[in-house]
């Protein structure tokens, strides 16, 4: 067993992280903290989950979400999909294993994977509305949010929610809040067969490869870490029985990165844009600062009389 | 037979200097409606376009306001330009002439018109812009729309709007490009803007620059309000 985070002591703490512990900042930048602090991570143990959804519970609790009572949609999943007021969610799939022929029940909680190099936050045009703290957790900062959704086009993992009645962005903090306390998340406190823990990103590597090491004991030759470095890994990372296929825990994709698309968009275009109607403008000015501008003579009036005189006189 | 550019409002009024009606007051106001539009939604997709730019956001009070009148302005633009499409497109089709002259366009800048064809209403670059303005707010609207989270996200995929927001981007930077030399052109051939402010040009702006045009505007006179006979009044 991990040892539990020990329950915090009733006496006030300072913060154990700020704005000062800033490594990136959407739409601005940030001066280099001066300190590094360690990385923490969750590690979710796929192959301990029973799918009792008290992170789910603890999730809603802690943040004082409400969503709405939903219907029956035929599944599971209890909302069918993440939402804004619904930062974490269990999702079930049924996959039969073509080797041993059995059924295998892959339960995976989905939400913010906390990512070293996070789309959402490249994608972000509102300064200061997603921040990351060089303990690697990502947090969204709704008084800066501005509700335009580039956030979800530059996850790669389709986590982000736009509430409808104040036109923000959600997503899992890490329970930043609490780990700026010393405390662990929420969801891992109540996670009742430690399939999710947390601590540092360190120990959690160590404690997965012990997991993936048991796994790999019980038959399920391909388990593994998920920790995917296309997106400069994660601190929420999973432990998968079936880590060479990710696809089957509901679609978890097995190569995320930063969409191209996106890169382009935030990248080269953003750049090139502004310079070619810098250009553009630049032209126009020389344009007029050597040539002059294009004004109509005495001649042209003339003529223009002219020809309607003649017109005149044709007329009478 | 007066050319299918010329329309029932553009007359001629003899005197000195000559004065020549271009645009009627409908034409006027459709075309102030879409110049704000282009102009308040420049401002405010350049603000969510650069972060350096963010600042703009505060002429539009703040980025979720930005953010949400963004679109609507656009749904304005859309129509108000629906509106000056219909009224100019004849005029703006592609005629022969306009690849002679386009093919001196060094002539142009260089302010020797005496060199190219003469021009009817439009001249080959008026064209451009018009016809590059058309399909440029089409290839917007659309993009746009798969973009407007708050009404239509459950439209498109993600992956769909990652392309939409891009091609977006792209777009608004060459109508930007567009409006540059759209703007520019009225203030470099002085004696342009009249006609969109008080809808009418001089006879010898309109001999320099659409002399073709003025000819026809001409003969027509001489030829069509014979039957009316009001004219020589004025």
């Amino acid at each position: 067993m991990f040892p539990p985070l020990p329950n915090p002591s009733t006496t006030q703490t300072a913060p154990r992280f700020s704005e000062k512990d800033l490594i990136r900042r959407s739409a601005s930048t940030v001066p280099a903290p001066e300190q590094q602090l360690t990385e923490v991570a969750k590690l979710i143990d796929v192959s301990k989950c029973i799918g009792c959804k008290a992170c789910q519970t603890a999730c809603i609790e802690w943040n004082d979400t409400h969503p709405e009572v939903g219907v029956f949609a035929g599944a599971f999943e209890n909302p069918p999909d993440l939402t804004p007021d619904m930062f974490t969610l269990m999702r079930y799939s049924e996959w039969d294993n073509p080797e041993t022929n059995e059924l295998e029940w892959l339960i995976r909680k989905d939400g913010c994977m906390h990512c070293a190099a996070p789309g959402c936050l490249k994608a972000c045009p509102a300064p200061g509305a997603i921040v990351q703290y060089s303990n690697g957790i990502v947090d969204f900062v709704h008084e800066n949010c501005i509700g335009c959704g580039y956030c979800i086009k530059g996850c790669p993992f389709n986590i982000p929610r736009i509430s409808k009645v104040d036109h923000t962005a959600y997503k899992c903090t890490l329970c930043s809040d609490r780990v700026a306390v010393g405390q662990g998340p929420a969801c891992a406190k109540a996670c009742p067969t430690q399939a999710i823990v947390f601590g540092t990103k360190d120990e959690m590597k160590g404690w997965a490869a012990k997991r993936v090491e048991d796994l790999k004991s019980r038959g399920f030759a391909n388990a593994g870490l998920y920790d995917p470095p296309g997106v400069g890994g994660t601190h929420v990372m999973y432990v998968l029985h079936h880590a060479d296929q990710p696809e089957l825990y509901s679609g978890l994709p097995k190569d995320p990165r930063i969409s191209p698309l996106v890169e382009a968009w935030k990248g080269v275009t953003k750049y090139a844009g502004l310079t070619v109607l810098g250009v553009a403008a630049g032209v126009g000015l020389l344009h007029h600062l050597i040539m002059g501008p294009n004004r109509v003579t005495e001649a042209d009036e003339e003529h223009a009389e002219e020809l309607t005189e003649g017109d005149s006189h044709a007329r009478r | 037979m007066p050319a299918d550019d010329l329309k029932p409002n553009e007359q001629i009024h003899p005197g000195k200097p000559v004065i020549v009606d271009r645009y009627t007051v409908g034409a006027r106001i459709n075309h102030w409606i879409t110049a704000a539009s282009l102009i308040l939604l420049a401002l405010s997709g350049l603000a969510m376009f650069h972060p350096s730019l963010f600042f703009l956001s505060r002429l539009f009070g703040g980025g979720q306001f930005t953010r949400f009148i963004h679109p609507w302005i656009g749904v304005v633009l859309f129509f108000s330009f629906l509106g000056l499409f219909l009224r100019f497109w004849k005029a703006n089709l592609w005629r022969r002439d306009d690849g002679t002259w386009l093919a001196r366009f060094r002539d142009v800048l260089a302010n020797h018109e005496d060199n190219v064809p003469e021009v009817g209403k439009y001249n080959a670059g008026q064209k451009l812009v018009f016809w590059s303005m058309s399909v440029l707010i089409v290839i917007l609207i659309s993009s746009g729309l798969v973009a407007w989270d708050q009404y239509f996200s459950q439209y498109t995929t993600i992956d769909q709007k990652r392309v939409a927001i891009l091609v977006h981007s792209i777009a608004a930077v060459v109508i930007i490009g567009v409006w540059i030399v759209h703007f520019y052109s009225a203030i470099w051939v002085r004696g342009t803007i009249s006609a969109m402010t008080r809808g009418r040009v001089t006879g010898g702006w309109a001999w320099r620059h659409h002399r073709k045009w003025l000819r026809e505007l001409v003969t027509r006179s001489s030829k069509g309000t014979g039957s009316s006979g009001s004219k020589p009044a004025e």
